[in-house]
């Protein structure tokens, strides 16, 4: 037991004198949670749109009204004609086109039907879309106004109500995703370069002949980290509860069980990772590569997976950000408890102590 | 300054804040000779080698090499000397013949002159059957007598050497000397700076630096008279403990 | 017996890394390990830390084989690996703290064993080991790797990029550990060292070339060798070289150490050869053959 206190005082040296990658450590979840929360974000503010009306009656007036006095749009210009629409486009300022057909507010009396033309440029498809739903919106609750008035009623109106994160915050659902991140990169990366540095220095030859047993080594390795990556994880729930002012609609503890949980799972991916790779180096690379990229792309965290292809949606099940991903959301916007998440939970254990398994199978005893 | 002396160097200092790492050492290397330049780690001898070599300024004094001076020829300088350290040499990625071709072409060598050259090179070395070999598949010997040759590609007016035979075997580093010597006798000037005194019996002089001073300057024959003992390990002990 | 090696040999892949090594290291030997870089004796260490297992032989340290009985091993050796691997961002005291804890062990218990070495360290134990000089670097590592009371040090070319002074203070300190009966198995590529062990392997390509007491290798030598000087050292080389009675010729400092093939050789015959190829001031003298003159005789 002194060794291994002993041991784990020795890797807090390390981790305290190394300024630049403790800056890192904690400068780095801040950064994204902040970039994450203030600078990408899928919410539209005053977004340029130019409307084309060939009919210029009452009723388009006050659509367009209602319309420029959302804050989610300004009407930028008027156009004349369809040609002008494409050459608007193209000079990057408008993002969508309000084309009301002729005669508008005579067909929506004869007809009860009248039509817009929503055009949006869609290089930005997601801009494109969110646009697009929004404009709806205002057209739906503009339409419902108008048959209280006339009192046709039979229309059924399709409305669409965001459950969970009613204001569409992309904040929100950033944050659980920025989280899984994070404790990968400290917990993996972290371990695998601390490891594969004394495999450089030569000090790891010394370690091996020493009475120190394997599995001190390891645990003593990973245990700074469990510590530090608590300290991150709590960090971004403070900042995302007082600066985002994000509700945390389940338990609390849940949450830090399942993030401890997550946190050794990746932890004993690093182990995994240094027991294949010799230089500092190469651990750096493939906690990148294998690690980084499959959390932020396959985890669900920016791309939805039910909108993958079938393979990416298949690989997306060993990748262990997709289950932390699910269950960290459930907790945080859902509230639920653990008889929603038990499977995932399985599952991340499940992983764990393969990892740790194989780990310590590879983890060698001599140098080859 | 007379054609013979390829090296002049008077009371050149080197200041790190307060801290004298050279202080104010004078000395003169003829062309054509074998100058061991030997000092305990530490001592001073990289950075007044990286002043005489033209990438450290030094702080005062006069240093003149291959005929230019250090404070405003830098640029010249490096265009008439030759380079080989232990610890890099040549890139051990590339095979025999890109290594010459790439120091070559640094140097501004022709393409013509290069091949020419590099052909030369590989007969002398006797390096025909591994000349599209990459370089660190060689045996260390064969590198080190390699980026000699290298070194001299551009038949440099004086060649500096960083520990140049460190942990060779003892064969390969007396063919090494071998070469050392020809070059010199074909009147290229061999700077050596080390800490192996076993490598400083085989120069024409050497100088001894204690904490940024040269202490003692001479042939290695002489120092051995002078400290009374048998060889240059011993004279470099009783300097070193004063 | 405290290391038995037998037939040992090592291959990596297609490159024979060692081939049939054999020797024995009595208790309390200071025993050498004499060769260039590459010439196997890392790999050697390494087999008898337990650190890598051989392709065919077997080796015994201070009794335990070292394939079946290595936790043994481990209890019981010091190692001190080529590059002094020490923690860069720990001082010299927490390095050494480190070390001994995880042996078990602590500074003051075996502070005795230590105390001649750690004292010229100890007023600078507040700094971190990444800012020390190599001597300096070179004797915590001897702390850190003597801290358990090995029964058997290994030392892997400890004096590689250390300056004279240090070398030597290094040598004295071995000496004093082998008095305190610790077995030591020192390597280097430095020839002149090897005068200054008990016993010595020559080693080069993988090979043992010889293996006996310093002062028995150079007796083995069977030519007399004669120191040549002349007034220019790359023309009398060339001359020698060209002389076709010679057995060998090589630049020894400010000497040629040249042997000759013939038993009845007059070396005032040479001086009028060496003459008759415009040579001046050429001293021709009888010396003793060195263990680097040995080395070379042995890998010719």
């Amino acid at each position: 037991m002194k060794r291994f206190i002993g041991f784990i005082k020795k890797e807090f040296y390390h981790i305290f004198r190394d300024r630049r990658s403790l800056f890192i450590l904690f400068g780095m979840p801040i950064a994204q949670i902040m970039l994450f929360g203030f600078a990408i974000t899928n919410e539209i503010n005053n977004v340029d749109i130019a409307v084309l009306d060939h009919s210029k009656d009452a009723t388009t007036e006050e659509i367009i009204n209602k319309i420029s006095a959302s804050k989610y749009f300004s009407i930028n210009q008027f156009i004349e004609k369809e040609s002008d629409i494409d050459a608007i486009f193209k000079k990057g300022k408008v993002k969508a086109v309000l084309n009301f057909e002729k005669d508008f507010s005579k067909n929506l009396i004869k007809d009860h039907n009248a039509t817009i033309q929503i055009v949006t440029d869609a290089t930005d498809p997601n801009t494109a879309n969110t646009i697009s739903n929004y404009v709806n919106a205002i057209l739906i609750q503009y339409q419902s106004v108008l048959n209280k008035d006339i009192n046709i009623t039979y229309q059924v109106v399709p409305e669409t109500r965001m459950v969970y994160n009613p204001e569409l915050k992309s904040v929100y659902m950033f944050v659980p995703g920025v989280m899984t991140i994070i404790l990968m990169l400290v917990s993996a990366m972290m371990t695998s370069i601390s490891i594969t540095r004394e495999k450089e220095l030569g000090t790891m030859e010394i370690l091996l002949v020493s009475p120190i047993k394997p599995i001190q080594v390891i645990v003593g390795k990973v245990f700074p980290y469990i510590f530090l990556s608590i300290i991150n994880a709590i960090v971004i729930v403070i900042l995302s509860i007082y600066i985002f002012k994000m509700p945390i609609q389940g338990s609390l503890i849940l949450l830090a069980l399942e993030s401890v949980l997550f946190i050794i799972t990746a932890l004993a991916l690093g182990i995994l990772i240094s027991t294949i790779s010799e230089t500092q180096q190469t651990a750096m690379m493939i906690s990148l590569m294998g690690l980084m990229l499959p959390v932020i792309l396959l985890s669900g965290f920016i791309f939805p997976i039910s909108s993958m292809p079938l393979p990416l949606q298949l690989i997306s099940n060993i990748i262990p950000a997709k289950w932390f991903n699910i269950i960290i959301k459930g907790i945080m916007l859902k509230g639920v408890g653990i008889q929603f998440l038990w499977k995932e939970t399985l599952i991340l254990i499940g992983m764990s102590v393969f990892f740790i398994a194989l780990s310590v199978k590879k983890y060698k005893i001599r140098l080859e | 300054m007379s054609d013979n002396k390829v090296i002049q160097v008077e009371k050149l200092t080197k200041m790190f804040g307060n801290f004298t790492a050279v202080n104010a050492i004078s000395f003169e290397v003829e062309k054509g000779e074998i100058f061991g330049f030997l000092g305990a780690n530490g001592a001073g001898k990289t950075t007044a080698m990286k002043m005489l070599i033209g990438i450290s300024n030094p702080t005062s004094g006069k240093a003149n090499v291959a005929g230019f001076d250090v404070f405003t020829r830098a640029e010249d300088i490096k265009k008439n000397i030759g380079y080989m350290s232990q610890k890099f040499a040549l890139y051990d990625d590339l095979t025999v013949k890109e290594n010459i071709t790439f120091f070559g072409g640094i140097y501004g060598l022709s393409r013509t002159k290069i091949k020419e050259k590099s052909a030369v090179l590989v007969e002398e070395l006797g390096l025909e059957a591994v000349a599209n070999k990459l370089v660190g598949a060689l045996p260390l010997g064969w590198k080190q007598k390699l980026s000699f040759s290298v070194a001299l590609l551009h038949n440099p007016k004086i060649v500096f050497l960083d520990e140049p035979t460190g942990g060779v075997d003892p064969i390969t580093r007396r063919q090494f000397w071998e070469m050392i010597y020809k070059a010199a006798n074909h009147g290229t000037t061999v700077f050596v700076t080390t800490h192996y005194m076993d490598e400083a019996e085989y120069c024409d002089r050497v100088s001894i630096m204690v904490n940024g001073k040269i202490e003692a300057l001479g042939t290695p024959r002489k120092l051995k008279e002078q400290f009374k003992v048998d060889n240059m390990n011993d004279v470099f002990l009783k300097l070193a403990r004063g | 017996m405290s290391i038995t090696v037998s037939n040992i040999s090592k291959s990596y892949k297609s490159v024979k890394a060692l081939e049939n090594i054999y020797f024995n290291v009595k208790e309390g030997e200071l025993f050498g390990l004499i060769g260039p870089d590459g010439a196997g004796k890392t790999t050697l260490f390494r087999i008898l830390t337990t650190l890598l297992i051989a392709n065919e032989g077997s080796a015994t340290v201070a009794g335990f084989d070292v394939v079946s009985d290595y936790k043994k091993i481990r209890n019981n050796v010091g190692y001190m690996p080529g590059k002094f691997s020490l923690y860069q961002d720990l001082t010299i005291e927490e390095n050494l703290n480190f070390f001994a804890t995880i042996f078990g062990t602590t500074i003051k218990e075996n502070y005795e064993l230590i105390k001649d070495i750690y004292v010229q360290i100890e007023p600078f134990k507040d700094r971190r080991a990444g800012k020390l000089s190599g001597g300096m670097k070179q004797k915590l590592a001897l702390c850190c790797a003597l801290i358990h009371k090995p029964k058997v040090l290994f030392l892997d070319e400890p004096t590689t990029g250390v300056d004279p002074v240090s070398r030597k203070e290094f040598w004295d300190m071995l000496k004093r550990l082998q008095q305190k009966g610790i077995t030591i198995l020192v390597s280097t590529p430095y020839m002149d060292e090897a005068a200054l062990c008990d016993r010595v392997a020559l080693i080069q390509d993988g090979k043992i070339l010889q293996v006996d007491a310093p002062n028995a290798i150079v007796k083995h030598y069977s030519k007399q060798i004669y120191n040549i000087s002349a007034h220019n050292m790359y023309l009398l080389i060339n001359a020698l070289k060209s002389y076709k009675y010679n057995h060998s010729v090589y630049p020894f400092g400010e000497f040629v150490h040249y042997t000759d093939q013939r038993a009845d050789f007059n070396p005032e015959n040479l001086k009028v050869y060496l003459e008759s190829k415009k040579l001046s001031q050429i001293v021709i003298k009888n010396t003793e053959p060195t263990i680097e003159d040995t080395f070379m005789e042995l890998a010719k």
